[in-house]
């Protein structure tokens, strides 16, 4: 291995005071060098963000480097002036953000924006940068070069604006490029395609790659070197093939092992032959947007869908953005009204019920929400937010509160926190609040969106055990409506394929993980990052005693 | 919470305020023990010039009264008409904006046509044309006031629903079953009404004002010792005793400039993320 363009040494970040620890980084000392890919990998709060905006020096106010260095071709940027950063980022360091539509600006031409960069930090004139812009889209491959030049922003799909977003992260050729979670927001066949495109083109130029994720399959799929951070510290490091398979760390191999499998739990049969509890028959939902003046535009968020829940069970429904899955969702639990056909529930069609009995019958239909800060009310206490839907439908305040305390032990939540306000409580445990709220009012069908996409890896899987757990002993029937196959291989028995509104798949989890029949789910399949990897580590784990010998420690 | 005032009291400007405002309400509660004459009776020799030492401290109006008296009980009828025309405009715009904003479709369509009749016409001509129509005692003056500063409240409050109407959190209380009134008075609204607070700072500051310059026109009710009715009376020797209108219009001032900074004070600690970062 060559000499390292970007080398780390010792550096520590300190927050403000009366932040929940003293430093966002402690020590870290890395080393990148050219050619290679560089996964930093960690939860939230780990301070691997913390580690990219150190290095690009775009720090948020309050927040210093004290003490360490960043060193490139022998300077400390972190000694540099601010002209002098200014002529690093762009040129020598590229950067990659994660959320592609707010990273570029709205009311600039995608090939404007890109432009820049040029007019910037070169003199080249205006028919040259054109050319250096067309040649930068043609080498990420966007669809259409010439026409993404004059496109805005919104008028480019996730994939085409993250392309955009690279494009100008190349566009000076910088040694390093660091990219930042570039993937998360993508849907996991685009993400699949953008991975395949910063892999190439690190190849084809020997850039060198700090690429920070959360996600290991994304690391197998891409890492030549893995760093894994914890709480502002550098926990583990070294080549990927070790780190992924011979993990040394206890909290590497915690959190490898809190990586859900792509192959099917192995589940107790069940559900096959009973009785169907929910059934969902020929639902179709469009929106049509437009007015007056405008165009009409007539979308068919969820068509000609038919389902059925067998009693006791979980019904996993996957699809991409756009699938029409959230929809179809919200339909079920009538937050949405369905254009066509009917959702029984037991012998009562939900869609045929008029506002204020669908009120009544709530209890026995619930829904546990995708984001746990937007889903509780920031002014109630969680106690509150629980009993709320038993005093609705009539029960006293003092019985619900004593309701909620024991969902709170149920959901394995300290029944003294009743008292606290959402915002003292973490994700996972704010799920939790949201799980309780929604089996206070004791549900026959629990309709689960996204219920853990927005959790870190570890606490999805506390997550994950909880709602099977719960299933179980309550004997719950569960809709569970995700975009990854990941999790819905572990809790789910039956599986429905989304794709633009219709079903293109439903069978058994095995049969559909293992015979796919539809393209579109092999697609699915084959775009979940670090599969590969899975299925060797899965095969390991089939087999201990090589597992042994591998990690001595 | 704790935090906020907290935040509050590191603010220098917002502590000014709060003094001020604190000044003029002790103002007003003094009035009846140290003026308890009425304060529009005759007191002495009209346009006595101010004399801190003597009889007439802040001097005598064109009239003879006391106008030290007048600005005491002045402060009174300032805050009293403040309080009740933004209690009456900010009930009035927190109605209008939350079921436009919850309901969306025609209901919005139709509340916010009547908001923007109310804010296309200058709300100082419709309250000329209410008080002309309705008389001027104070009672009329006062909910006049009300009655025509309601829209931004209205317009604020429909944008705060707007964004909180979809949060999962509104969607999960639908799904337990709750009614809509329910949703909109005790779930969304708290949530939505920091910066209608804020602005309430406003509306009162503008009422003060509002009263001001109708006493100033003689159109406000002249049986009451107000700041404004005072104003009015010293338009006639403005050249020579300027001292009749300044000094009330000084007590405005200070009035107005208290309640704007105690809003912005409330608005930087209920709202500490929107203020301007401080540099590095």
């Amino acid at each position: 291995m060559s000499e390292p363009l970007l080398s780390i040494e010792n550096l520590s970040v300190r927050l403000p005071s009366g932040a929940d620890r003293s430093h966002a980084l402690n020590d870290v000392s890395l080393t990148l060098s050219a050619g290679e890919i560089l996964c930093v990998v960690g939860e939230s709060g780990s301070g691997k963000s913390m580690l990219a905006s150190t290095v690009m020096r775009l720090l948020p106010p309050g927040v210093t480097a004290s003490s360490g260095r960043v060193l490139m071709g022998g300077t400390d940027l972190l000694t540099l002036s601010e002209p002098e950063m200014r002529r690093v980022r762009g040129a020598r360091i590229g950067m990659i953000f994660q959320e592609p539509m707010t990273a570029l600006n709205p009311l600039l031409r995608a090939g404007d924006q890109v432009g820049e960069m040029f007019a910037i930090h070169t003199d080249l004139d205006k028919a040259a940068i054109r050319e250096k812009v067309l040649a930068l889209f043609r080498e990420v491959r966007l669809p259409d070069p010439e026409a993404a030049l004059r496109a805005y922003p919104h008028e480019l799909s996730g994939g085409q604006r993250q392309r955009v977003m690279i494009a100008m992260a190349l566009a000076l050729e910088p040694a390093v490029l660091i990219a930042d979670e570039p993937t998360t927001a993508l849907d996991v066949t685009t993400q699949a395609r953008i991975l395949a495109l910063i892999e190439d083109i690190q190849k084809r130029r020997g850039m060198a790659v700090l690429f920070i994720t959360h996600d290991f399959g994304v690391v197998a799929e891409i890492a030549d070197r893995v760093a894994v951070m914890q709480h502002g510290l550098l926990v583990e490091e070294g080549p990927a093939e070790a780190v992924l398979n011979r993990p040394q760390a206890e909290y590497t191999k915690a959190l490898i092992a809190a990586v859900p499998p792509l192959t099917p739990a192995e589940r107790r049969p069940q559900g096959a032959d009973a009785a169907p509890i929910l059934r969902i028959e020929n639902v179709s939902k469009t929106y049509r947007s437009g007015g007056l003046f405008a165009t009409k535009r007539v979308t068919h968020a969820v068509k000609d869908v038919t389902l059925s829940l067998p009693q006791g069970t979980t019904l996993g429904v996957v699809g991409e953005s756009g699938s029409g899955k959230s929809t179809l969702a919200r339909c079920i639990i009538r937050l949405l009204d369905t254009d066509e056909g009917s959702i029984q529930l037991g012998d009562t069609d939900l869609a045929a019920l008029s506002r204020s009995e669908m009120r009544r019958e709530a209890r026995r239909i619930q829904m546990v929400f995708q984001d746990p800060y937007a889903s509780l009310n920031p002014r109630r206490r969680a106690g509150e937010l629980v009993a709320q839907g038993p005093m609705v439908h009539g029960m006293g305040r003092a019985e619900a509160l004593a309701k909620a305390r024991d969902l709170f032990a149920l959901v394995g939540l300290d029944p003294a926190a009743i008292d606290r306000f959402p915002h003292e409580f973490s994700g996972g445990q704010r799920q939790r609040i949201g799980l309780a709220r929604a089996l206070a009012l004791e549900p026959e069908v629990l309709v689960a969106d996204e219920p853990v996409s927005a959790l870190d890896v570890s606490v999805q899987a506390q997550v994950l055990r909880l709602l099977d757990d719960l299933r179980d002993r309550l004997g719950l029937s569960m809709v569970f409506i995700t975009h990854d196959l990941r999790v819905a291989a572990q809790i789910c028995d039956r599986i429905a394929v989304m794709k633009d509104g219709v079903v293109v798949e439903e069978g058994i989890t095995a049969e559909v993980f293992l015979a796919p029949k539809h393209d579109y789910t092999r697609a699915l399949l084959a775009a979940v990052p670090g599969r590969d990897w899975s299925a060797k580590a899965a095969e390991r784990a089939r087999q201990p005693g090589r597992m042994a010998t591998a990690s001595p420690a | 919470m704790t935090g906020s005032l907290a935040r509050y009291a590191k603010n220098p400007a917002a502590l000014l305020g709060l003094v001020l405002l604190l000044a003029v309400i002790a103002m007003a509660l003094l009035a009846p023990i140290l003026f308890p004459k009425d304060p529009l009776s005759l007191a002495g020799r009209p346009l006595q010039w101010p004399d801190l030492g003597g009889r007439f401290p802040l001097g005598t109006d064109n009239s003879g009264r006391d106008i030290a008296a007048q600005i005491f009980h002045g402060a009174q009828v300032s805050l009293l008409i403040g309080l009740v025309a933004t209690t009456i405009s900010i009930a009035i715009g927190i109605v209008v904006g939350a079921l436009a904003g919850f309901y969306g479709g025609w209901i919005d369509d139709a509340l916010m046509r009547v908001t923007e009749a109310f804010q296309t016409l200058p709300n100082f001509l419709l309250l000329l044309v209410l008080v002309a129509v309705f008389g001027s005692d104070i009672t009329t003056v006062t909910v006049a006031i009300g009655l025509v500063s309601w829209p931004a409240t209205a317009r604020l409050t429909r944008a705060e629903f707007l964004t909180l109407r979809n949060r999962e959190f509104v969607q999960a209380c639908r799904v337990l079953g709750m009614g809509d009134l329910r949703i909109i008075f005790r779930e969304i609204l708290p949530n939505a009404l920091p910066p209608v607070i804020v602005y309430a700072s406003v509306v009162m500051a503008i009422a003060i004002l509002l009263e001001s310059a109708l006493a100033f026109l003689s159109l406000s009710d002249p049986n009451i010792a107000s700041w404004g009715n005072l104003i009015g009376a010293g338009r006639n020797v403005l050249r020579v005793q300027w001292y009749v209108s300044a000094i009330p219009g000084v007590a405005i001032l200070l009035t107005v400039l208290a309640v704007s900074l105690v809003g912005q004070g409330l608005n930087d600690a209920l709202n500490p993320r929107l203020r301007r970062n401080p540099k590095p």
